[in-house]
């Protein structure tokens, strides 16, 4: 039987007087590896600051595991966001300290281990992220993809329940993407981890996703399998996973006005 | 909750492990392997077979005790590693770093032969 892991509902969410998302509604289950579809700007990065708690909504609420975390202060929430990762886009690793101290952090700030238990822990998730013997090095010696999966495995340092990933493939060449592809689905597996995942990578959509989850314009357009949505007549749903460009339509009048300052 | 057995007879000990070995719990198996290797215990059997739950923190803890029961070149085997415990073996590739034994009898054979 599915647990819900997290329950989203009638989510509203201003940036000044701008409705950035409408009426959200959303659940994932335990296990599950949702992905959130959506052109730049559409709210996906917002949607997930909010179920991570960092960001408030207007309007509805967010459960965990239960827990309405849009009603909870910052020492209530602590309990259930030490069960969450979260791979930021930046990487947000801490520029002052080796990958190796990065990774070790969440273990040194949240539980009582050993430093020799948190010594292996650390270099067991440098090896499946694919950056053993980098345990030493600076974030500032890093690659951009290199540093992407240090993030990454600082997210999955405390093994979470539930890992949120803002766009993990971005700017990874097509190896190291799929790579993290592959971790993400074994971590599902050894882990029951529930994942939730804002990308733009239509492969990792086509590899990983149990569903989609549609967003446009502060909206969810559409919700389900991989399947189910490229079998949905929606011409938006079908410009997605088609990869068509938007048509070049151009109102004379106004592009000239525009070139010309008018 | 979780619950550590140690049963020492000779130069063995099987350690019994049940329940979720986790961030909180782990350091409970991490103190009776600590314990062994002090004395430093030739032979040390882990039987996961009520292991409900392992998390990282856990396989490192195995991963410490290999390391300080080689140190004075003892074994450590395991036994009945499976479902969830066996996946997250094979995904930090330690399925390839332990000797695993399907049943107990099987892995005390095991040391006796090498013994």
């Amino acid at each position: 039987m599915n647990s819900i892991m997290i329950e989203i509902k009638d989510l509203v969410t201003y940036y000044g007087t701008r409705k950035i998302l409408d009426g959200i509604n959303l659940t994932v289950n335990r296990g599950e590896t949702l992905i959130i579809l959506g052109r730049s700007g559409c709210g996906k990065s917002t949607l997930l600051r909010h179920i991570i708690g960092l960001s408030k909504p207007s309007e509805g609420h967010i459960l965990i595991k239960g827990h309405d975390i849009t009603r909870m202060d910052e020492d209530e929430r602590l309990p259930i966001v030490k069960k969450i990762g979260m791979l930021f886009q930046s990487g947000a690793l801490f520029n002052s300290m080796t990958v190796g101290e990065n990774v070790a952090l969440p273990l040194r700030e949240h539980t009582q281990l050993e430093q020799s238990t948190i010594g292996i822990m650390t270099r067991m998730k440098l090896d499946q992220v694919g950056l053993a013997g980098f345990e030493n090095f600076m974030p500032a010696q890093l690659s951009g993809g290199m540093k992407k999966r240090a993030a990454l495995a600082r997210a999955i340092a405390m093994d979470p329940d539930i890992l949120f990933c803002d766009e993990p493939s971005a700017g990874l060449d097509p190896i190291v993407a799929v790579g993290i592809d592959h971790l993400i689905l074994k971590l599902k597996k050894a882990f029951k981890m529930t994942i939730v995942i804002v990308t733009h990578e239509m492969a990792s959509v086509f590899m990983i996703a149990d569903r989609v989850a549609l967003l446009d314009k502060g909206r969810i357009l559409a919700l389900g399998t991989v399947q189910e949505l490229q079998a949905m007549d929606n011409p938006k749903i079908q410009q997605f996973f088609n990869r068509e460009p938007d048509p070049e339509e151009v109102d004379r009048n106004e592009y000239l006005s525009s070139l010309v300052g008018g | 909750m979780l619950k550590v057995d140690v049963n020492k007879q000779d130069d063995i000990a099987i350690i019994t492990v049940e329940g979720d070995i986790d961030l909180y719990s782990s350091p409970q198996v991490r103190k009776e392997i600590i314990k062994l290797t002090n004395d430093e215990t030739k032979g040390i059997i882990v039987n996961l077979a009520g292991v409900t739950y392992m998390d990282s923190s856990g396989v490192a803890t195995l991963v410490e005790g290999l390391q300080l029961v080689n140190d004075y070149k003892g074994k450590l085997f395991m036994c009945h590693v499976q479902g969830v415990v066996h996946d997250v073996f094979e995904l930090s590739r330690l399925d390839k770093v332990f000797s695993i034994f399907p049943k107990e009898a099987d892995a005390v054979k095991a040391y006796h032969e090498a013994n």
